[in-house]
């Protein structure tokens, strides 16, 4: 049976349909679920996908945060359940405290909207088992506010503990601390990244489909965990 | 009623874009060595007196939702504190000895055109 992933729908998600497309087309059931409502029963994986919850106000993720599923989601992801915050959704597991640090404006103080070289520093995580340690890869980045910061301690431990998992190359687009695009939390089960898989899953409409082996890594790590 | 004002700042070890891209349009005007930070302002205005409860409520208020520690500092000082004889409501109170209280200019600086 397909594993069932769940991508949560906030007020202002913009991307939630292209996360339920890009599970489908790599071979997983897509389960749609609203913030407010739905229950994470029998729900293998969950998303939160990028977009500007709550109009981004008061802080990017920081309303969002609070939203009813989010309750049952820190529980489970404290015990394990594997959780993918792309973008917006990175932005919302800082705020939650499931990962350390923040995501401030972009040092260039544009919007950036670009293919962007990545490379995949662990594959230590459900969400990266499918990659190999150092291959690079190419995903689309769009945001406005995506320059991870933390404190000296926070960056020396990710570091330290294996914990970055993809980081900017061939350039910085947004002057995140040590070129940071994606970390994991300490168990690992918990990924956070600025740039976007769901969108490099189609030859049609991406330059490559490097994003769908996001996909498949938690499929293989369900199944292996059976 | 009171008001309470919750004031948020990035660290200063924390990167400012907003600050630096303001500093630089100070700069293009003209007001040469001026560095500016950007923060956030909170009002709040609380009903009933404000008890030491409230204004602790205030204080987990602004360390839940209003800042983010992670990357800010924030302060929470008291503006008018309405006591039992109302008489806030027609001037504000004076603030309360142990609530420091940031003096506004007398008036907005000349120059700005």
């Amino acid at each position: 049976m397909a594993p069932r992933v769940g991508v949560v729908t906030f007020p202002g998600s913009l991307d939630d349909i292209d996360a339920l497309r890009a599970v489908r087309l790599s071979g997983g059931e897509p389960v749609p679920l609203w913030h407010a409502t739905d229950s994470l029963e029998g729900i293998e994986a969950v998303i939160l996908p990028g977009g500007f919850s709550y109009g981004d106000y008061l802080r990017c993720g920081a309303i969002a945060r609070f939203a009813p599923v989010m309750n049952e989601l820190i529980k489970k992801a404290d015990a394990g359940l594997p959780v993918l915050g792309i973008c917006n959704g990175f932005q919302i597991l800082c705020e939650a405290h499931l990962l350390p640090g923040a995501l401030i404006r972009n040092d260039v103080r544009t919007f950036v909207c670009k293919d962007q070289d990545l490379r995949i520093e662990s594959v230590d995580t459900p969400w990266t088992s499918a990659f190999e340690r150092g291959q690079q890869i190419n995903i689309v980045l769009k945001n406005g506010e995506g320059g991870f910061v933390a404190d000296a301690d926070t960056l020396r431990r990710l570091e330290g503990e294996g914990q970055v998992v993809f980081r900017y190359v061939n350039g910085n687009p947004n002057g995140s601390y040590h070129d940071i695009a994606g970390i994991c939390n300490e168990r690992g089960n918990v990924v956070g990244l600025m740039p976007h898989p769901e969108h490099n899953v189609d030859p049609l409409t991406g330059p490559t489909t490097d994003g769908t082996s996001v996909f498949r890594s938690v499929y293989g790590f369900l199944s292996a965990r059976i | 009623m009171a008001r309470v004002v919750v004031d948020v700042m990035p660290k200063p070890e924390i990167l400012d874009p907003q600050g630096k891209a303001v500093t630089g349009a100070l700069a293009r005007l003209g007001f040469a060595g001026v560095s500016v930070r950007q923060g956030k302002r909170f009002e709040l205005e609380v009903d009933g007196e404000l008890t030491d409860e409230r204004l602790a409520d205030v204080h987990r208020a602004a360390e839940t939702l209003l800042a983010n520690p992670v990357i800010e500092t924030f302060q929470v000082r008291v503006e008018s504190a309405e006591r039992a004889d109302d008489q806030a409501r027609v001037e504000p109170a004076e603030p309360a000895d142990d609530q420091a209280r940031v003096d506004e200019p007398e008036a907005a600086p000349a120059g700005a055109r």
